[in-house]
């Protein structure tokens, strides 16, 4: 918690209020006691607080129960990463308390269910303790079969009261999230919350109060990432999509199952991964660019129809989640491992697009460019977000819906004469004639699989093959040389360049402050777009003596992860090095800090020659 | 944020416009129209018939190039599309029917028609065929069975009877074959014809039943392979001293069990329509839903719909 100014010290033993400018409040219990639910009441209400928010939640991967936690942080500046310590700790259990107090700061608040969690003696000197009976007193307060309903409200309000939070719009929240049920389930809500909310903490000390954020323009709205892409697919005129169940690729589906229709369009729950892919490209075939998804072993069952798609060259959008992998792996956990399947997974050449968001706000986006790429260039785009986006919460800037929604339903216009794959097209482009379009000259193309002529036609013309080979790559060079050169974070030359890609945006950009205000010559520089590359990082890379790349997946056989490795091969570049960890969290600011400098050690220790270094 | 969006690509591309014949003037396609490439298939194919059928369909209905999608999968009798000048679709081998079905389910404005063998349709596409069953995705499907791996030379078949000697079973097949029509009626198809190439108007009136289903129309047709499979399918054709028996007409097409006895007798058993009934197709399901959630939004521009959304996350 960073004070920004202490207040009045306390005075009629009332506690005193201190003025904060950010906390990181983490929230454990049980799957089922609706933590979620408190976190994304904070999270929506920071929203309209003009406050930043970003959450951290972890699901357990068994059927029902098991320990979860969420964690939120919420700034009246700018917030980039979920946080690495926590200001206050709300354990419900005796597990919750004894796993999750490490992640307190040190003089951390921890506030715990006296009636479950026995405080430990040795931990009550370096965190600051208040056991609340909130079993107990949620029952008193709504009745009921004690079954721990409501505790969560309890909770909340608790919480209200410490963060002097303002209560009319909680209560609005609250109505807008029961509002609608049985009567009952909303005013046993509110009379939880209530409840919390004066219950007396005398014994806290310090209650906190926000300093107050920018004001903005315009409103903002809070989602997740998998929501920010589901909805991003429709602004960009998607209306039809198939896939199967998989986490934590599901959200999208089932969002999008529950909302096209409204727009005409339908989303087919098939049955298995390899029908997913198969019939989302029909639905892009017959004209209007569809979507496929899935998450860890999903993609991999994918990757023939998806070399499909690069061969026949059809649009399709591949949204993959990516969770810890090989195989089953670990589904609820975070690891950015499918790089390389995105970029070069299937047999043959295939180039197909990869595209990385770095935030939710960055998915809402980045699923309209992904359409339009897939469209212009008649090609697979696979966006690659990562487990860590898809479920945290994040409030940004509402885009105005009425300029980006864009109409992409096909053209069935007659034409005079056609050839899918001109090889003497000026801009070297495919485009399809969609079915249900004439074409006057009675030849009609086919698409296929196979290499082929210029009219889908099979060949085995070896000279046939290498001008497609050359077509299908020299699109994404194209599309390459027109990408925006990526903007370094803090000065452009220094000592160390701190690359990243995906979910790792925040944390680096918050471990480069934090480094910067230490004063390290430290920048980093966020890649977005990962195949192709964009132009002028051998430009950007020049102007660093280190380039670290930092992402969550495992140094390799050779010591680079995915992206390090395939920087390191296209740009020969010795000064790329990794840092990796595979432990299912996001990084840390701290962990990026520590990573850095023991990598620079180790450079000292032994000069880059160029040749590959033998790493500890 | 400002993320560069790159632009809408603009309409059509090296596509001109011309104007286009009302559909009443235009003549029936004829079979030099329909024909593209010459067919690949070894002389003698059973496919060939199929093909020439297929033809004669489009003729006989009036059919449109351009309102007729052909799709298959991989095989011998998979090349189909490549022969008929259509838009047409060669996918990956076993998913021709999901892929049909994308087609289907977005575009009702076309017959899809979708063309394959025993292996893509039983083995490695068997699931699909399972699901686009029970979906009563409305197209048309028709399995040209050989009983062997052709294009690939002579392996065993889903389909292929206990017995048949191929180079995967040099001592003849062991395992229990697929019986397509019961695999169909199980899975919940709700047209399932069985006919034979060497009977081209019985192949000719299944097709124009199945095209006129409303649902996924399946249709076996015994399909001779002369080079890796010959003689076959001799004791189903009069002319080689077999016997065409037809569904008996007191048979009754939506009697799931009398279907099943049907399927269950020995071959050359019998051709015809085993199984027939009336059930909504997934197409029309999936319009009802769609009526009644745009019902909701009714006259609100898809940006304003989005904006509802929009509106409850503030």
């Amino acid at each position: 918690m960073s004070e920004a100014t202490m207040t009045a010290p306390t005075s009629g033993g009332r506690p005193k209020v201190s003025k904060i400018s950010e906390a990181v409040i983490r929230i454990a219990g049980n799957s089922q006691d609706g933590i979620q639910a408190i976190g994304g009441f904070l999270a929506r209400l920071a929203g309209r607080s003009e406050q930043e928010v970003m959450t951290f939640m972890t699901i357990p991967s068994t059927i029902s129960g098991g320990p979860s936690i969420f964690q939120v942080r919420v700034g009246s500046g700018e917030v980039l990463s979920a946080g690495d310590d926590a200001d206050l700790l709300i354990a419900f259990y005796q597990h919750s308390y004894e796993d999750h107090l490490k992640s307190l700061r040190k003089g951390g608040i921890v506030l715990f269910d006296s009636d479950h969690v026995q405080p430990k003696p040795e931990w009550q000197q370096e965190y600051r303790h208040l056991g609340v009976a909130i079993s107990s007193l949620t029952v008193e307060a709504i009745g009921g079969t004690g079954k721990d309903k409501g505790k969560n409200m309890f909770v909340l309000g608790l919480v209200a009261k410490m963060f002097d939070l303002n209560v009319p719009k909680l209560e609005k929240l609250i109505g807008e999230r029961f509002g609608g049920k049985d009567e009952s389930i909303l005013n046993n809500a509110l009379t939880a919350f209530h409840a919390g909310y004066s219950h007396s903490l005398d014994n806290v000390m310090e209650t906190f109060r926000f300093v107050e954020g920018q004001k903005r323009a315009g409103h903002q709205v809070v989602m997740t990432g998998n929501e920010a892409l589901g909805y991003g697919l429709i602004a960009a005129g998607v209306r039809f999509g198939a896939g199967y169940p998989i986490t934590p690729w599901s959200d999208i589906m089932e969002l999008l199952r529950r909302e096209l229709p409204k727009y005409g369009g339908t989303f087919v729950q098939c049955e298995d991964e390899i029908a997913s892919i198969s019939m989302a490209l029909g639905a892009s075939y017959a004209g209007r660019v569809a979507v496929t998804g899935s998450s860890g072993p999903g993609i991999s069952l994918k990757t023939e129809a998806l070399g499909y798609a690069v061969m026949a060259e059809l649009p399709l959008v591949v949204i993959d989640v990516q969770r810890g992998g090989p195989s089953t792996g670990m589904p609820t956990s975070v690891e950015q491992s499918d790089l390389n399947i995105a970029c070069f997974g299937g047999h043959g050449d295939s180039p197909r697009v990869v595209l990385a968001p770095a935030n939710v706000e960055d998915c809402f986006y980045t699923a309209i460019e992904a359409v339009n790429i897939a469209r212009k260039y008649s090609v697979p785009v696979v966006i690659l977000t990562d487990q860590a986006i898809a479920t945290r919460i994040e409030a940004f800037e509402e885009p105005n819906l009425e300029k980006v929604c864009q109409d992409i339903s096909p053209d069935l216009t007659p034409i005079a004469d056609f050839k899918p794959y001109d090889l003497s097209a000026s801009d070297g482009l495919t485009r399809h004639a969609p079915p249900g379009k004439r074409i006057a000259s009675g030849k009609y193309p086919v698409v296929t699989g196979l290499e082929h002529d210029e009219m889908g036609h099979p060949t085995g013309s070896p000279k046939l093959h290498m001008a497609m080979n050359a077509k299908r790559r020299n699109k994404l060079r194209k599309l390459a040389s027109e990408l925006p050169v990526p903007q370094v974070y803090g000065p452009p030359e220094g000592n160390v360049l701190l690359v990243g890609w995906g979910s790792n945006q925040g944390p680096i950009r918050e471990a480069v402050d934090r480094a910067r205000a230490a004063g390290d010559s430290v920048s980093s520089l966020h890649i977005r777009y990962i195949n192709p590359l964009p132009p002028g990082l051998e430009n950007i890379f020049s102007g660093f003596n280190h380039v670290f790349v930092v992402e969550l997946n495992d140094e390799g056989i050779y010591g680079y992860g995915q992206l390090a490795g395939l920087l390191r091969a296209r740009y020969c570049d010795a000064k790329i090095q990794g840092i990796n960890k595979t432990d299912g969290l996001t990084f840390k600011v701290k962990e990026i800090l520590e990573q850095t400098r023991a990598r620079l050690a180790a450079a000292k220790a032994q000069p880059a020659t160029g040749v590959t270094i033998q790493r500890i | 944020m400002s993320s560069p969006v790159t632009d809408i690509p603009v309409r059509g591309g090296n596509i001109t416009a011309v104007p286009p014949l009302p559909d009443s003037e235009r003549k029936p396609l004829t079979k030099k129209e329909m024909s593209a490439d010459h067919p690949t298939w070894c002389p003698g194919c059973g496919d060939f018939s199929v093909l020439a059928l297929y033809f004669k369909l489009i003729e006989k209905r009036k059919l449109w190039h351009e309102k007729i999608t052909t799709i298959a999968g991989i095989g011998c009798s998979s090349r189909f599309p490549y022969f008929v000048q259509a838009h047409g679709v060669h996918y990956i081998h076993g998913r021709a029917l999901p892929f049909a079905s994308g087609v289907s389910l977005s575009r009702p404005d076309l017959h899809v028609f979708v063309f394959g063998g025993d292996g893509d349709a039983f083995s490695i596409g068997g699931n699909h065929f399972n699901h686009t069953s029970r979906k009563n995705i409305k197209m048309t499907y028709v399995v040209m069975d050989n009983w062997v791996y052709g294009l690939t030379k002579k392996q065993t078949s889903p389909t292929s009877p206990p017995g048949f000697k191929s180079k995967t079973d040099t001592w003849g097949a062991v395992d229990e074959p697929i019986n397509p029509m019961k695999q169909a009626i199980a899975a919940g198809a709700t047209f399932v014809a069985r006919t034979t190439h060497t009977n081209p108007n019985h192949v000719l009136q299944m097709m124009e039943a199945a095209m006129d289903h409303d649902g996924f129309g399946f249709i076996e047709c015994l399909s001779e392979c002369v080079e890796f499979y010959p003689g076959a399918f001799d004791s189903s054709n009069p002319r080689k001293g077999g016997a065409f028996n037809l569904v008996p007409e007191t048979h009754d097409v939506t009697d799931e069990i009398a279907a099943y006895k049907l399927a269950d007798e020995p071959f050359p058993g019998r051709f015809g329509i085993f199984y027939k009934v009336d059930r909504p197709t997934k197409n029309k399901l999936e319009a009802g839903i769609n009526a009644k959630a745009q019902e909701k939004v009714k006259g609100l521009k898809h940006w304003q719909i989005l904006q509802q959304n929009f509106d409850r996350m503030k």
